[in-house]
């Protein structure tokens, strides 16, 4: 056993642990913890598979900032553990039955199906040979050729869900006095002040009459 | 022993069931659930870059370069609804969601 397996066990081992962790922890903010150790393993072992820059990729978009984003947001809600987890080993039995089914039913198939493939017959291999191959150029060159379509398309889904985001999370407050600026330019004079003709002078009315006061409407409105 | 495909892909395997028994236990924690999605997607990733790697094709890579962006997107959008949820019920609870049911 060289010591690239030896590696892999070691972090897959870690992948697992942390990522039944992630499942059971009682406390969601550990949940979330234990999910960035799960990406931090996953990035290793994409990095044993000579994919470098996914890997940096991974710990910097998912370490880095998804998962800040589930901490914030789970720091931020206070949640009622105990109702939540009411029923958790309930169903236990049938998830636990069928987890172990299909892993079993994949390990079987895939452990017997690819053996052949054993040796990455690749161009990955050959350029690793020459001591010349870099994982980003590569991927660089692929992303900018072939696939500058499918980048704008994701540019253009990660700009939705900026906005999908904001707008969702964005509420006024009721109590702030903020000010339209765009209302305030198309403001009109007329529609602050208004001009009401007054006699100068008025007869003296009945006192019997209550009469209505005459209001100054010459006065700003807002 | 030297690491082959089938190491890679049953690793993906494990880490899949694994979070689809996250889904089954933590059926009523919204937050949870979001968690054990995003374990999935890294499974599936697992299997692109390993099949990536043994077959000596980057356009595996490319795609989960693809895959990473939209389940980024998916969980911002996820983690908003979430936060305007608790705002409305003042719960996470997913029993509780049932406004929609006529």
């Amino acid at each position: 056993m060289d010591v690239k397996a030896g590696l892999f066990y070691v972090f897959s081992a870690l992948l697992l642990f942390a990522a039944f962790r992630v499942i059971t922890a009682r406390n969601p903010v550990h949940a979330a913890l234990y999910l960035v150790l799960a990406f931090f393993q996953a990035a290793m072992i994409w990095m044993l598979l000579k994919a470098e820059f996914l890997a940096i990729a991974l710990v910097l978009v998912y370490v880095g900032a998804v998962m800040v984003l589930f901490l914030f947001v789970v720091m931020m809600l206070d949640i009622n553990i105990d109702s939540v987890r009411q029923g958790f080993w309930r169903h236990f039995p049938l998830a636990g039955a069928i987890g172990a089914l299909i892993a079993l039913e994949m390990a079987a198939v895939l452990m017997g199906g690819f053996r052949p493939v054993g040796e990455p017959k690749s161009s990955v291999a050959a350029g690793e040979i020459a001591g010349q191959f870099s994982n980003t150029r590569e991927l660089g060159k692929l992303l900018y050729s072939e696939y500058v379509f499918p980048v704008q398309i994701a540019a253009v889904i990660l700009l939705v869900a900026i906005i999908a985001a904001i707008a969702l999370t964005l509420r006024g407050r009721k109590d702030s006095k903020h000010i339209g600026a765009s209302e305030q330019i198309r403001v009109k004079s007329q529609d602050r002040l208004t001009l009401v003709k007054l006699p100068a002078t008025q007869p003296a009315q009945p006192i019997v009459e209550a009469a209505p006061a005459v209001t100054a409407e010459g006065e700003k409105k807002a | 022993m030297t690491l082959t495909l089938g190491h890679f892909l049953s690793l993906g395997a494990m880490l899949f069931a694994l979070s689809v028994i996250g889904i089954f236990l933590n059926r009523k924690n919204l937050i949870i659930l979001l968690m054990a999605i995003e374990l999935m997607l890294l499974a599936v990733n697992m299997n692109f870059v390993a099949f990536s790697y043994y077959l000596g094709d980057m356009h595996g890579q490319i795609f989960v370069f693809f895959i990473l962006t939209v389940a980024a997107a998916e969980s911002a959008i996820g983690l908003a609804i979430l936060v305007q949820l608790f705002r409305n019920k003042s719960s996470i609870n997913v029993d509780e969601l049932n406004t929609l049911k006529g």
